[in-house]
C-alpha cells in the first residue's frame, strides 16, 4: 500500500500539537502520581538514547567515523558545549576521519 | 466587543500592567536569547533534511513537517519509518513516544502562567514546545510571559522548517561525504540534550548507559532486530523507563530544581 506524504504530515502535526495543547489547556493541575511523573521524566533521556546509538555509527560512510563522532559528541556536552557546538563537534569529526578512513 | 473594550480602556491605564501584557523590551530578550536556538536548529534542521529526502518527502514538504511539528527525535523518528512504508498508525505512535517528554514539559509550563492570561497563549505556546524554548522559558523566575517566548518562536521555527528544507535541497548537490558529516548533526542535537543531565545525576548516566547498550543488543539480536525500527524503539523506551520509574521514582521537587537550574 502507498501512503500519502501529506496524510503523514497531518497525522505528525496533529499527535505532536495534541501532546503540547492538551497539557497545557486541560491538564492545569500538577501530575500527582509519583509513576507517571517519573515515568515521563525518564522518557526523554532513554529515547534520544536508545535513538542515538547504534544509529549515529550506521549513519556515516565509515562506521568508525560515527562511533568517533558519539565519543567526541558525549565529551564536547560533558564539558558544556551548546547544542551548536556539539552539533558541529560532531560533523566535523566525521568530516575529518572520512579523508583518511 | 468593540465599545465594551472602549468603556474599559480607561480604568485599564492605569492599572499597572499584568505580567503577560506585551512588552517590547520582554519580545527583544526573548529574541535575544532565540539567536543561538535558531543557529542550532538551522544546522541541525539539515540533516533532519537529509532524513526527510531519504523518506520522500519534498522540500515544501519537508518544510511542513518542521514548520508543524517543531520536534528533532519525533520528526525523525517518522522519517526513519516512512522510508520503511510505515501506516498512519505507527506513525502516529512513533510521534507520541518520541515527544512524549513535551507532554511533561507542557504540564510545566501551565503551572507558570499567571492566573488571568488569556487562554489563547496558551494555543501558541503549544504550538513550540521543544527542549531548547522550554528551557530559557522555564529558567525565567515568576509568571509566564508569553512575549517572551514568542520572540525567540519568531526566530527559532522559521530557522528550523528552512533548514529542513534546504537539507532535503542540498542532499541532492552535496558529495556524499558531506552528506555522511551532516548527517550526524541531529545525533550530535540528542546528545547535547541528554548528556548535561546524565552529567548531574547517576540515575539518568545509568539509564543512558543502559539504553545505549540495549539498543546495540535490540539492533544485532535475531528475531527482535526483525522488528522495525520505530517498534524497538518504542518497545525499549516505555520498557526501561517503566523499570527506571519503579525503582528510582523522582520527587516533584528535584525536578523543579533542575529545571530551575
Amino acid at each position: 500500500m502507498t501512503h500519502n506524504n501529506y496524510i503523514y504530515i497531518a497525522v505528525m502535526a496533529l499527535v505532536s500539537y495534541a501532546i503540547r495543547i492538551l497539557p497545557l489547556t486541560l491538564i492545569r493541575k500538577p501530575i500527582k502520581n509519583r509513576f507517571i511523573q517519573s515515568f515521563l521524566y525518564y522518557v526523554p533521556y532513554v529515547t534520544l538514547a536508545v535513538m542515538t546509538f547504534p544509529a549515529i555509527v550506521n549513519a556515516t560512510q565509515s562506521p568508525v567515523a560515527g562511533a568517533m563522532a558519539l565519543v567526541v559528541g558525549i565529551a564536547a556536552a560533558w564539558f558544556g558545549a551548546s547544542l551548536f557546538q556539539v552539533s558541529v563537534a560532531c560533523c566535523a569529526v566525521v568530516f575529518v576521519l572520512e579523508f583518511f578512513l | 466587543m468593540d465599545s465594551e473594550a472602549k468603556i474599559l480602556t480607561p480604568e485599564l491605564v492605569n492599572v499597572k500592567k499584568p505580567v503577560w501584557a506585551f512588552s517590547k523590551k520582554t519580545f527583544c530578550e526573548g529574541m535575544r536569547d532565540g539567536v543561538p536556538i535558531a543557529l542550532g536548529y538551522f544546522a541541525v534542521s539539515f540533516s533532519l533534511g537529509i532524513a526527510a529526502r531519504r523518506a520522500g518527502f519534498t522540500p515544501f514538504q519537508g518544510f511542513l513537517v518542521s514548520l508543524l511539528n517543531n520536534a528533532s527525535a519525533g520528526e525523525y523518528a517518522a522519517f526513519a519509518i516512512i522510508m520503511a512504508n510505515a501506516t498512519y498508525l505507527e506513525v502516529a505512535v512513533i510521534t507520541l513516544i518520541a515527544n512524549a517528554r513535551y507532554l511533561l514539559m507542557s504540564c510545566a509550563l501551565a503551572q507558570r502562567f499567571a492566573p488571568g492570561t488569556p487562554f489563547w497563549h496558551r494555543l501558541v505556546i503549544g504550538y513550540d514546545v521543544t527542549d531548547e524554548l522550554f528551557g530559557i522559558t522555564i529558567a525565567r523566575p515568576g509568571s509566564l510571559n508569553p512575549y517572551y517566548t514568542y520572540g525567540a518562536i519568531v526566530l527559532a521555527a522559521p530557522a528550523w522548517a528552512t533548514g529542513t528544507a534546504l537539507g532535503i535541497i542540498a542532499g541532492n548537490l552535496l558529495p556524499l561525504r558531506a552528506v555522511s558529516a551532516l548527517s550526524v548533526a541531529l545525533y550530535g542535537m540528542f546528545l547535547a540534550i541528554i548528556i548535561p543531565p546524565a552529567r548531574k545525576s547517576k540515575v539518568v548516566a545509568a539509564l543512558v548507559a543502559i539504553s545505549f547498550a540495549l539498543s546495540f543488543v535490540c539492533n544485532y539480536l535475531p528475531g527482535i532486530s526483525a522488528l522495525s525500527e520505530g517498534t524497538r524503539t518504542i518497545v525499549l523506551t516505555v520498557a526501561i523507563s517503566s523499570a527506571a520509574a519503579v525503582l528510582f521514582p523522582v520527587n516533584q521537587d528535584e525536578q523543579e530544581a533542575e529545571h530551575d537550574a
